[in-house]
């Protein structure tokens, strides 16, 4: 099993059944698992707060939700993160692509790579960081721990646990 | 007619169904016309009350309706696109729609001056978009939910504001009530 169909696989078993992507190039093999999978209702966004938005709404529904998206995307959702997701306590597992780590082409990534841990340190966001294939065998754990605290948990995913993209 | 004064007239055909309160104002006046734990009061966060309830509507069979402003869709104009191609008929979202920022004072929106929301939701592929007055728009929302088809109402009615409390409320304790009563 590879890395994606690992951890979309580990959603299901878990029950996460609502999952908003906004994509990334790391993030086209499980994004397109997500898609694909029929247990899951797949909603793209236009905005990860948007995402946010929408997730929350699922939770409140009844359902389990997830975010998908790339790191960039904490400069656009710490508004939404404090103020929705963290102040009315509500669990959210943000999948996120590390752009801006080893073997990162694009030099603007790394400008955002360099805030990414600090600005979820600063929010008291728990974290975590793929760096090894292996790392993926946590993720299933990860899911049972967001579900349990019922906060927004990071799962911080680099080019070399996806090897480049 | 200014928004509380719709909301006064719509608390009685929403009263039965999940509502999702926009942030400032619109919650706090519904919280102070009808306090209901079928009520969702945002605290924060503006722009997402629609994406709320779009979450929530899809997420189970119950009716929905988001009251929410001009000022906060045009801050997350994404959501219009998002809406009309994740169709679920128990959703209605109400744009009151002043042409106002009312919670921060009354200050211009551009949908007060060229923008018609009406015409963006028709672009973005939403189906049922209806624009109505203040006074036509507790029927409008009656129709809707009786129609069974995701609705989009357009209420033009005036800017203007009346003193209101804040809510005081745990965020926590909103939500808990909140979803007793979704599953309720």
């Amino acid at each position: 099993m590879d890395v994606s169909e690992k951890i979309v696989s580990d959603f299901v078993a878990n029950d996460v059944s609502f999952i908003t992507t906004v994509p990334c190039k790391q993030l086209g093999d499980v994004i397109e698992a997500v898609e694909a999978h029929p247990a899951i209702y797949h909603i793209p966004a236009n905005k990860e707060d948007e995402g946010m938005g929408l997730c929350a709404g699922a939770f409140m529904g009844g359902k389990r939700p997830a975010i998908i998206m790339q790191n960039t995307a904490i400069g656009v959702t710490i508004n939404t993160l404090v103020t929705l997701t963290q102040f009315y306590r509500m669990p959210l597992p943000m999948l996120i692509s590390y752009r801006g780590e080893l073997g990162e082409p694009v030099a603007c990534q790394v400008e955002m790579a360099v805030h990414t841990k600090a600005l979820l340190a600063q929010l008291n966001i728990p974290t975590y960081h793929f760096h090894k294939e292996e790392d993926v065998e946590e993720f299933d754990k990860i899911l049972k721990y967001t579900f349990t605290c019922n906060k927004p948990v990071a799962i911080l995913t680099d080019a070399s646990f996806w090897k480049g993209y | 007619m200014i928004r509380s004064e719709l909301l006064r007239e719509l608390a009685p055909v929403i009263a039965d169904h999940l509502v999702v309160c926009n942030i400032g104002l619109p919650s706090q006046e519904m919280h102070m016309i009808d306090d209901r734990e079928t009520n969702f009061y945002m605290l924060g966060t503006m722009g997402l009350a629609s994406s709320i309830g779009l979450g929530l509507a899809l997420a189970q069979d119950k009716k929905v309706v988001v009251i929410d402003g001009d000022g906060s869709v045009l801050t997350n104009l994404g959501t219009l696109p998002t809406i009309a191609n994740n169709v679920t008929d128990n959703y209605v979202l109400l744009i009151v729609d002043n042409g106002s920022y009312g919670s921060t004072g009354d200050q211009p929106t551009y949908a007060g001056m060229k923008t018609s929301l009406t015409e963006v939701a028709r672009a973005c592929g939403c189906e049922n978009v209806v624009e109505c007055s203040g006074a036509d728009t507790p029927a409008a929302v009656e129709a809707a939910l009786a129609g069974d088809k995701m609705t989009i109402i357009v209420s033009k009615v005036e800017s203007g504001n009346v003193k209101v409390p804040v809510i005081t409320r745990d965020p926590v304790n909103i939500r808990d009530r909140f979803m007793d009563a979704v599953k309720a």
